[in-house]
């Protein structure tokens, strides 16, 4: 058995964005583990600890990604596989990237993020299944592997389904399928000594960003105070009504 | 060729697919190209509503929904060149997408808010680093481009209806579905409303929502729900806002004892008003916020749904 996490490193949500040229600039923001990624990375650890095999995180980026990919090697998974690359690459571009390291490994099943943090893209699971030839299942709350297929929970637009798929397949990940550990401290130590290959990547992204900007609207703050509830609602249901309009 | 995929409820074609429709004969337009539908699905789809918006539609009947099944059906309607493929933004089509944006080698372009074209490319405006970053993107054709809900006036019909051709859809790997998991349906849908009042960890119990529930109905809005309060099992998960919950963008979003954490904001920081009620002053909801109320909300909700009354008598 053989479950892949496959991760990007991105900036933490808190942290301040910055324009520099045009584009946003991290190199002053505090860069994580994608944090919807780190579901896939737990739950290829308990896929593993369950049915035994190998835990294999694969990390898709800039050098720095390293940090990420180590991260994911602190919570457990057994090795890494970093594909460089600079810049920005459309969802495709990281698919057609990824695909030929994942499919040499011939894993049981691929796990990623349902949404990455930066990009806000949803596609790099669809995308990676179509290059693999094999079946997505979006947004999972439940994983039960069964022999060569899993049985699998997953959310659609209106409500959620049960479904049942051979192996191997693609799952994206969310909020509900796990409670990610955190890395010990052995962990972190052992973690340095993990094996991460490097392969490098040339190819180019299909999309390009030309511009980018932080559109932070201009709020109104027309805060009340609520000492007497009775007469702030009726303030602020006026406000809604006569200034703003909306209700 | 510029292919729009018409989504529906299995009786009419959702409003996703009426946005996508125009967004797609804009790009007809600009690249010299016709626009064709193609409509997926099980028996009963509205055959006859969307062969009304286009001059060719394309029809396979594939059964219930998969990501692979409708993947394969929209390849086979693109079989004869495409410039663009366009699509209602949707949890399903991200995965049908993704799926054609490769096979096709497509430049995807994601929730995309505008989108035009321009010396034989497609331009397109969406959003990225969690709602915080508005991205100009470009790609050559071919483009697969989904269209985020309520960003685009609906198209109108032709007049006349178009030419039906049925596909055959060559068998694909795909899941098997076990069971459909329905959430029970309350008024309006969460990512259309144009009102939602959230209520977050402040509310303190599943009991409280109630007079969520009783707020929304006045203003026809619709529940939405902070992880806080999926993760306790006070509401389920399909009302939960933010990063791993749904986006919204309505016109008024009401935050109820709802602090304001980044993943939350993600989920809604693009509303036109957002309101706050919230006892701590320092929340970081009210930075957010254009309305608020520093207040207990057990008290500032009953006295809201009061003056909500009272102004509509």
């Amino acid at each position: 058995m053989k479950f892949i996490a496959v991760i990007r490193q991105v900036p933490d949500g808190e942290s301040r964005l910055r324009i520099q040229g045009n584009r946003v600039d991290l190199s002053s923001a505090t860069l994580i583990l994608d944090q919807m990624d780190e579901y896939g990375v737990e739950e290829a650890l308990r896929l593993k600890e369950k049915h035994g095999g190998e835990a294999i995180v694969v990390g898709f980026g800039p050098e720095r990604t390293e940090e990420a990919i180590r991260t994911a090697l602190a919570m457990g998974m057994d090795r890494g596989i970093h594909v460089v690359h600079e810049g920005y690459a459309d969802p495709v571009t990281v698919a057609e990237a990824l695909a030929p390291v994942i499919r040499e490994e011939s894993p049981t099943l691929v796990l990623t993020g349902g949404q990455q943090a930066d990009w806000d893209s949803q596609a790099l699971g669809a995308a990676l299944a179509e290059a693999l030839g094999v079946p997505v299942i979006p947004w999972t709350t439940a994983i039960e592997l069964e022999g060569e297929t899993v049985r699998a929970k997953h959310d659609l637009d209106e409500g959620a389904e049960w479904v049942r798929v051979k192996l191997p397949a693609v799952f994206t990940t969310q909020q509900g399928l796990n409670e990610p550990r955190y890395p010990t401290l052995p962990g972190i130590m052992k973690a340095k000594k993990k094996e991460v290959k490097k392969v490098a990547f040339q190819g180019n992204s299909r999309v390009e960003i030309l511009e980018e900007t932080i559109q932070e609207k201009a709020r109104l703050q027309r805060i009340l105070d609520g000492k007497d509830p009775v007469a702030a609602a009726e303030e602020l249901v006026r406000l809604l009504h006569e200034e703003a309009k909306v209700i | 060729m510029i292919l729009v995929v018409l989504d529906h409820d299995g009786t009419k074609l959702r409003k996703g697919s009426l946005e996508a429709l125009t967004r797609a004969r804009t790009l007809a337009q600009a690249l010299g190209e016709k626009v064709a539908g193609v409509l997926l699905a099980e028996a009963g789809a509205p055959l006859e509503e969307a062969r009304g918006y286009v001059e060719t539609l394309y029809v396979a009947e594939l059964g219930p929904y998969t990501a692979e099944k409708w993947a394969a059906g929209i390849l086979e309607a693109a079989k004869g060149g495409v410039k663009a493929i366009v699509a209602p933004s949707s949890r399903q089509s991200r995965a049908y997408m993704g799926r054609v944006a490769y096979a096709l080698k497509a430049g995807l372009l994601e929730d995309t808010l505008e989108s035009w074209a321009e010396g034989g490319e497609v331009y397109a405006i969406r959003y990225a680093y969690l709602n915080r970053v508005t991205q100009k993107v470009k790609s050559a054709p071919p483009v697969a481009l989904t269209v985020k809900p309520n960003t685009t006036p609906l198209a109108e019909p032709l007049g006349q209806g178009g030419e039906v051709v049925a596909l055959q859809v060559p068998p694909v790997a795909t899941v098997e579905v076990l069971e459909r998991v329905q959430e029970e349906k309350k008024g309006v849908s969460l990512t259309e409303a144009d009102v939602v009042v959230t209520g977050g960890r402040g509310m303190g119990s599943a009991e409280a929502f109630k007079l969520v529930e009783e707020l929304a109905a006045l203003l026809g809005g619709a529940v939405g729900a902070t992880r806080a309060v999926v993760d306790a099992g006070w509401r389920p998960y399909g009302e939960q806002v933010g990063q791993t919950g749904k986006t919204v963008q309505p016109t008024l979003y009401i935050a109820l004892g709802v602090s304001g954490a980044v993943q939350h904001l993600a989920g809604m920081n693009k509303s036109k008003y957002i309101v706050a009620v919230n006892k701590d002053p320092e929340a970081p909801i009210f930075k957010h916020a254009d309305y608020g109320i520093v207040g207990d909300v057990h008290q500032v909700l009953p006295a809201l749904i009061g003056a909500v009354k009272k102004l509509k008598d």
